[in-house]
């Protein structure tokens, strides 16, 4: 795809040889063909007319016009543009440094991953010499709190006990106490799946944080998202003002053109990515990887 | 040339409202060009009117590949449900069991993920719900050997369906899409001519990515209809325009929720103004 954005550009670009400089016309040409990627990837329409607009006003803005490889020139800045958009150069690592037990909280639409990656989670802070409790706070799934104990089992963590009559918020309070009783330093709560447009529920999530006050709130999404992303995004960072999002199931073939959109309307940092099903399959985010992702290369 | 052109500003908005719709840029194309084809150039002009056949033109291709599934095929009637990771599979289940349960008929469920956390609770929780039998082993346990019971279990119980619930892949992974294909021919090999239906789930959340896995999990296992899950949200779930006009694949029914009664037939005609609302 890398190549075929190189070719198509060679040939947006050919078309001019021996015609003197280039013109606007010509780099419009070109943003067409970028244009015709990011859709293809995924990124939001109108995300998308931005980026473009941005893009145009840094190319015309240089000597992209006189240069011998304006293709080269034109890719460079598209890559660079994106992967400052993704991020680049920003600190993304989570923040614990707060009195434990310290709240971090997971939420997003359903089947995301939040089960899974909550135990991903707990497992990579295990490694780093923490000692998390996994928190169920989702009484609606059937079988979600079951799903946690076992993800909890395979991992050797520990699993706050809750049945499916409590309430949400009152569960997480418990988990608390009894961490600052137990000496858990971090608290993971698993929350349940919602939509962004289920105001009852949205409130639930909002008593949980203003009760718990959770040091990271970690949006959950994934990779496979369409043009809708944005929408969601917005959403719960509205809702909520989330820390952070980890990206789950980059492990298929997905474009993952939701990462900039997301990105794009939240302006919240993508911290992590779930690479895989298994409970180790959790990894750092590279802003520039991904914008070569989303640009197929 | 002669030929009908749809006005710059006219062809932006309704590019913007079809690719949010995810439609993709290749299927908004082909539906902008057969609107041009079939207008005049003065009817090119009239937002309304091309607006009004731009529907059509979706309406008659989800119409063209739209057919309900046929229960009375085979007894019993053998479903496999296949998917990624997430969509909605072993929740479609339960709100189907449920569905012909009410209808009188006599449903099985075949727990054949046995690779997710507690999956098999879960659907045993949807068993419950509707009232039906759940064939089901430990986590971990061989799902061809689910389904091998389960279909035994259909045949002895005289069950007039057999729901399998499979565990959520990426249609990239071959070894689990050999799974998958394996479960296939020990079904074939308990009940002749199973599974009857294999029904592939997409969440109508997915981007452009759906289409791959539609033509991949087709390649596998010959998927011959669709699910779309999740449209009680705001995303349209438009892939299924590409899907229908790439592969003819028609969508049974439509997930609008995760109770057990959140589940419709699809509906070209509905679908299809709800992408323009
Ligand atoms: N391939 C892959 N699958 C994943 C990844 N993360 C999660 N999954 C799978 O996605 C499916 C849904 O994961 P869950 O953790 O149950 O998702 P959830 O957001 O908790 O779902 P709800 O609680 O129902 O909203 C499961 O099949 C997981 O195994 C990932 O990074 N890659
Ligand atoms: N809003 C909404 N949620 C749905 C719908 N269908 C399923 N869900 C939710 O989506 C999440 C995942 O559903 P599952 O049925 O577990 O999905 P699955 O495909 O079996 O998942 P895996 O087995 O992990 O691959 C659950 O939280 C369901 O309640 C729907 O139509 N609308
Ligand atoms: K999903
Ligand atoms: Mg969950
Ligand atoms: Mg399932």
């Amino acid at each position: 795809m890398f190549d075929n954005l190189t070719e198509k550009f060679d040939t947006v670009f050919k078309k001019l040889r021996g015609r003197g400089r280039l013109s606007e016309e010509n780099i419009k040409d070109a943003l067409r063909e970028v244009r015709l990627v990011l859709l293809e990837a995924d990124v939001n329409f109108r995300v998308v007319k931005d980026f473009i607009a941005a893009v145009r006003d840094r190319a015309l803005g240089q000597d992209v016009l006189k240069s011998l490889t304006p293709a080269q020139q034109v890719i460079k800045i598209v890559r660079e543009e994106l992967a400052r958009l993704m991020g680049e150069g920003e600190a993304n690592a989570l923040d614990l440094a707060a009195r434990p037990p310290v709240p971090v909280m997971l939420c997003g639409l359903q089947g995301a991953g939040k089960t899974t990656t909550c135990g991903k989670l707990a497992l990579s802070l295990r490694r780093q010499k923490r000692n998390p409790l996994l928190v169920p706070a989702d009484i609606y799934r059937p079988a979600a709190i079951e799903q946690l104990k076992t993800v909890g089992r395979q991992i050797n963590v520990e699993v706050f006990d809750s049945q499916p009559g409590q309430d949400p918020v009152k569960i997480c309070e418990a988990a608390r106490a009894y961490a600052e009783l137990n000496g858990f330093d971090t608290l993971i709560l698993d929350t349940a799946g919602r939509l962004h447009i289920d105001s009852e529920l949205m409130q639930e999530l909002v008593r949980i944080r203003d009760s718990l006050e959770p040091r990271e709130i970690l949006f959950v999404a994934d990779a496979m998202t369409g043009q809708d992303a944005v929408n969601v995004a917005e959403s719960f960072n509205q809702v909520l003002d989330i820390s952070g999002v980890i990206l789950t199931k980059l492990d298929g073939d997905a474009r993952g053109g939701a990462a900039l959109s997301i990105r794009a309307v939240t302006g919240k940092p993508i911290k992590l990515v779930g690479m895989g099903e298994k409970l180790d399959a959790l990894e750092v985010f590279h802003p520039d990887r991904m914008a070569q992702r989303i640009l197929g290369m | 040339s002669g030929r009908a052109r749809v006005d710059d500003d006219l062809l932006e908005e309704l590019e913007e409202v079809l690719i949010t719709a995810d439609l993709g840029m290749q299927t908004t194309r082909q539906l902008v060009d057969a609107v041009e084809e079939r207008l005049g150039r003065s009817e090119a002009a009239d937002p309304q009117l091309v607006r009004q056949v731009l529907k059509q033109e979706m309406i008659s291709r989800l119409a063209a590949v739209d057919s309900p599934l046929d229960l009375e095929q085979a007894r019993p009637m053998v479903i496999m449900v296949v998917g990624v990771n997430g969509v909605g599979k072993t929740t479609t289940i339960g709100k189907l069991a449920r569905l012909w349960t009410s209808r009188g008929k006599k449903v099985v469920l075949g727990a054949g993920d046995t690779f997710r956390a507690a999956a098999a609770e879960q659907l045993a929780i949807w068993g419950e719900r509707a009232g039906v039998d759940v064939i089901r082993h430990a986590e971990g346990a061989d799902p061809g050997a689910v389904a091998f019971d389960a279909a035994r279990a259909a045949v002895a119980r005289k069950a007039d369906i057999l729901l399998l619930d499979t565990a959520g892949r990426l249609h990239t992974k071959a070894n689990l899409m050999e799974e998958l294909k394996k479960i296939r021919r020990i079904l074939e090999r308990e009940i002749p001519g199973a599974p009857h239906e294999t029904l592939l789930v997409l969440d109508a959340t997915t981007g452009q990515n759906a289409l791959i896995q539609a033509r991949l999990f087709k390649e596998a296992v010959e998927v011959n209809g669709l699910v779309l899950t999740k449209l009680d949200g705001t995303a349209r779930g438009g892939i299924i325009v590409a899907i229908a006009n790439d592969l003819g694949l028609p969508v049974r029914f439509v997930g609008i929720g995760e109770g057990a009664d959140d589940l419709r037939p699809f509906d070209p005609e509905m679908f299809v103004r709800a992408l323009f609302e």
